[in-house]
């Protein structure tokens, strides 16, 4: 293994700090729900779930709990909600200059900026949709330029990012929209300048990595040292300059990072179909607005949806957006995903179990929808094995309301992360 | 005028149907579950118009349907009536001031509304039938607002085909003014909360030193004596009808403080307010209730994207509720898509607004916010035939508006392919006038309305 390798390592370890979720408040507790969606088979009727420092330890109909344990009820339990994708903890609540870190505007290609370098765990916003039942969120740079920077998944709790990361370097978020064009002469002013200059990028880290895959290959035969054992500095003999933005791209091309693609006009999801094929990369379309008229192609692209939110504004790229989107995606096969998305006003955050209910409404249905905000947004942001459905030796993130969840009048009653109650009342 | 012809028709048709006293024109509607909003809600009904109005109304078997009747069955269903938008910019980018000052009172968005945008299919696809639109909040006064009736049956040809209009032909409107920070901007917009309520009291003591003048220029007899008269004033008349009663103030306000400069503006000039959007009401509801000023208040589904709405409560309308306020809901469409009105009331009724007054909310109240509860706004005899047909009930997520009827005809129907695309969106249905771009703020890459803004 070359020093190039180990360089890189030392980087993805970094970078693949899994949160250690602080489980020092974790109360051992007991949840019993006259329907519990477990979303792992059946639903339970007069189910209880047990939750064992911070896990999921048992789950039944007829569990014996021990004297002293903390039982809540509630008429329905589902896991921790799951957005799958946000731009909260960047957009903070105020939407004053200090508190949004979505975009550095220096440059339209920033795939190296870290989310876990802008995530603030303690806006209050982060409090606000938890308080919903929202447990497990995947946020980062917003869509609005062509590459704004990177994607973490974080649970709505913890003091620190450390404490609330579950995944880092998600995805690059990208931009073919209308939002990402730039005026008075700067790039990218076009559509076609926009998919030019991803393509650009991509093949200079196309470049970059076939350089360290030389190098590594020299590093490992043994023939790229002098007579010291020293690294000739020409070509294939040394690692190349290291270069923060070309090693996220290498990344995308490698499928550690998915390019989440934002695009919303019929004509922009057709270039991602195109660019995806181009690359052979991990691609998640975002918010596609127009996809309703783009099924055939997407469905035949293989590319995962993750959907505008419900409730968009009908206006610019997104102005022919329709609430029956999910349901007609769904219906046709393609994996459909749910999202609060961004928000640059008001509301500064849209709460993925309203956005996901009014989808549920127009076509798509209670349990897809429910489908959606939990097991399926698990897979697709490579959680599953921590989160999104209820199980033994999952995490204890789990969701109480007084009634349908996706009713309108139906509350909240009570938040659970990690085993520990964040959220009750009746919200 | 078509205006004025339809109403020659209008009563044509009841002098036609007095003199038959059959009720040929008539439409009973069978066997729903009525919700009245000014008395019970009733679980088999039947509700019978005529000639553009409610001529019966009540529970199956109490009310006689006239012989020569339209008898539609509407069972399982749920009738309310036409919902009443006390806050719309649903005309997308209509606007009246421009950028060149803080108080333009004499501008009318009346002459910038594209009657043909398709936001006015969007808000009948939501059961709304009354809207008031108005200008953005980004002035401290941006002008004339607008009562309209979403009379869609056939595409409008003017503004006046879906408005409300006084007897003199003239629109009826209220006047729309806002504080907090929307207005704040560079000279001479003011730079802070004391200048803004300066420049409004010096412009409205001058509006009353220009009823004073017109005063002095009317002799005993009721004629005007030219030589006195001050020039026209279109700003001025404006205020002056304001302070005469003649036009209501509907005031942007969010924070606790800028609610009573309102009400200290309102009590000193003596205009009638309603209080729009309100985000802090609920620490000075006691307050608003005892000055008996009305309140259009907002639910967005989270507190802040600006200041003064940090503290932003889905609880609040509910909180005004309880201190005696009579409070409407409005949509601000585009703050929040009208289509989804309904919603807006159900999520105040789950932060603990009274089901009867959740309703109320969308309709009587904002009836009464807008001078018009002797004709809108409940399901009474008498009063215009506006009504929603739903498929379960109002405040449930998964309740869609099957039809809605304004005066007696049917303006939307969700069986119909084009209808539905407006109800739920796609290709075309959110094609709007591209809105005014004075006050687009770019920050962050965002367009948003702040002239439009909540």
């Amino acid at each position: 293994m070359g020093k190039c390798k180990a360089f890189r390592r030392a980087v993805f370890s970094a970078a693949l700090v899994t949160g250690v979720a602080s489980v020092a408040q974790a109360q051992d507790i007991a949840v019993r729900g006259e329907m519990v969606y477990t979303m792992a088979g059946e639903p339970i009727e007069n189910g209880v779930v047990v939750v064992r420092d911070g896990k999921i330890a048992q789950i039944g109909t007829t569990v014996a709990l021990p004297a002293g344990m903390r039982l809540i009820q509630a008429k329905v339990v589902t896991p921790g909600l799951i957005d799958a994708h946000s731009t909260l903890g960047l957009t903070g609540m105020l939407n004053q200059d200090q508190d949004q870190d979505q975009f550095d505007h220096a440059s339209p290609l920033q795939p190296e900026l870290r989310a876990i370098d802008a995530y603030n765990p303690k806006d209050e916003l982060v409090d606000w949709v938890r308080s919903f039942g929202i447990t497990t969120v995947h946020t980062g740079h917003a869509p609005g330029e062509l590459m704004s920077g990177q994607t973490i998944v974080v649970k709505t709790r913890g003091n620190t990012v450390e404490e609330a990361l579950v995944r880092d370097n998600v995805a690059v978020a990208a931009t073919l929209s209308s939002s990402a064009r730039k005026s008075g002469g700067k790039s990218p002013g076009t559509r076609g300048k926009m998919v030019a200059m991803l393509r650009e990028q991509l093949i200079k880290a196309q470049e970059y990595k076939a350089k360290l895959e030389r190098y590594e290959a020299k590093q490992a035969s043994g023939d790229g040292d002098d007579e010291e054992g020293k690294v000739l500095a020409s070509e294939g003999k040394a690692p190349p300059t290291r270069d923060l933005r070309l090693e996220s791209l290498v990344d995308v091309l490698d499928g550690r990072m998915a390019l989440l693609v934002t695009a919303d006009r019929a004509q922009d999801i057709a270039s991602v179909i195109r660019l995806q094929q181009e690359f052979g990369i991990t691609v998640w379309l975002d918010s596609a607005s127009e996809a309703h008229m783009m099924v055939d192609e997407i469905k035949a692209s293989g590319l995962p949806v993750i959907l505008h939110p419900t409730m968009t504004r009908a206006f610019g790229d997104h102005e022919n957006v329709s609430m029956e989107t999910a349901g007609k995606l769904a219906g046709a096969g393609v994996p459909v995903f749910m999202q609060s998305g961004f928000e640059g006003y008001v509301p500064k955050v849209r709460v993925v179990l309203f956005e996901a209910g009014v989808a549920a409404a127009n076509g798509l249905g209670f349990d897809r929808a429910l489908k959606a905000i939990t097991i399926d947004a698990a897979k697709l942001l490579d959680v599953d094995h921590r989160v999104g459905s209820l199980e033994v030796g999952k995490d204890g993130d789990l969701a109480l309301y007084d009634g349908d969840p996706f009713e309108y009048t139906s509350h909240c009653t009570a938040t659970i992360i990690d085993g520990v109650v964040v959220s009750e009342g009746a919200h | 005028m078509r205006q004025g012809m339809k109403l020659v028709v209008l009563a044509l048709g009841v002098a036609a149907s007095a003199a038959l006293a059959l009720g040929a024109n008539a439409k009973a509607f069978v066997g729903a579950k009525l919700i009245p909003i000014d008395g019970p809600e009733i679980d088999r009904g039947v509700l019978v118009i005529e000639d553009g109005k409610i001529s019966a109304v009540g529970a199956e078997g109490d009310v006689s349907i006239p012989a020569g009747a339209e008898r539609i069955d509407v069972a399982g269903k749920v009738i309310m009536p036409g919902l009443v938008d006390t806050h719309s910019h649903v005309a997308g980018g209509a606007s009246a001031a421009d950028g060149s000052g803080p108080i333009q009172p004499g501008v009318r968005i009346y002459d910038s509304i594209n009657p043909r945008a398709s936001g006015f299919k969007r808000a009948v696809a939501g059961g709304l039938t009354t809207l008031n639109v108005m200008p953005g909040s980004g002035h401290l006064c941006s002008g004339q607002t607008v009562y309209m009736k979403l009379r869609l049956a056939e595409t409008p040809h003017t503004i006046d085909d879906i408005m409300y209009l006084n007897a003199d032909g003239s629109p009826m409107g209220g006047l729309k003014m806002a504080n907090g920070t929307n207005p704040q901007g560079d000279p001479p917009f003011p730079g802070t909360r004391g200048k803004a309520a300066y420049l409004v009291r010096e412009q409205y003591i001058k509006a009353q030193e220009y009823a004073a003048a017109v005063k002095r220029a009317t002799n005993a007899d009721g004629t005007m004596d030219a030589s006195k008269m001050p020039a026209r004033d279109l700003d001025m008349e404006a205020l002056v009808e304001v302070m005469e009663h003649k036009r209501v103030v509907h005031h942007h306000t969010h924070r606790a403080d800028d609610i009573m400069t309102v009400l200290r503006l309102s009590k000193e000039f003596g205009f009638r307010v309603v209080l729009h959007h309100v985000s802090e009401g609920n620490r000075v509801a006691d307050e608003i209730a005892a000055a008996g000023v009305p309140v259009s208040a907002i639910i967005v589904d989270s507190p802040g994207g600006k200041l003064e709405a940090r503290n932003l409560l889905l609880a609040t309308p509910g909180i005004m509720e309880r201190a005696g306020c009579n409070v409407a809901l409005h949509s601000d469409d585009w703050i929040t898509d009208c289509r989804l009105f309904l919603r807006m009331a159900a999520m105040a009724h789950r932060a603990g607004m009274t089901r009867a007054g959740a309703l109320r909310s969308l309709t009587l109240a904002g009836a009464e916010i807008l001078d018009m509860q002797d004709r809108i706004g409940s399901l009474a005899v008498g009063k215009d035939a506006d009504f929603a047909i739903l498929d379960g009930d109002p405040l449930s997520a998964y309740t869609h508006v099957q039809e809605t009827w304004c005066e007696g005809v049917r303006v939307f129907d969700r069986s119909n392919e084009q209808d539905h695309l407006y109800a739920v969106g796609g290709a075309g249905a959110g094609h709007d006038q591209e809105p005014y771009l004075c006050c687009y703020d770019h920050d962050n890459g965002v367009q948003h309305l702040n002239a439009e803004a909540n």
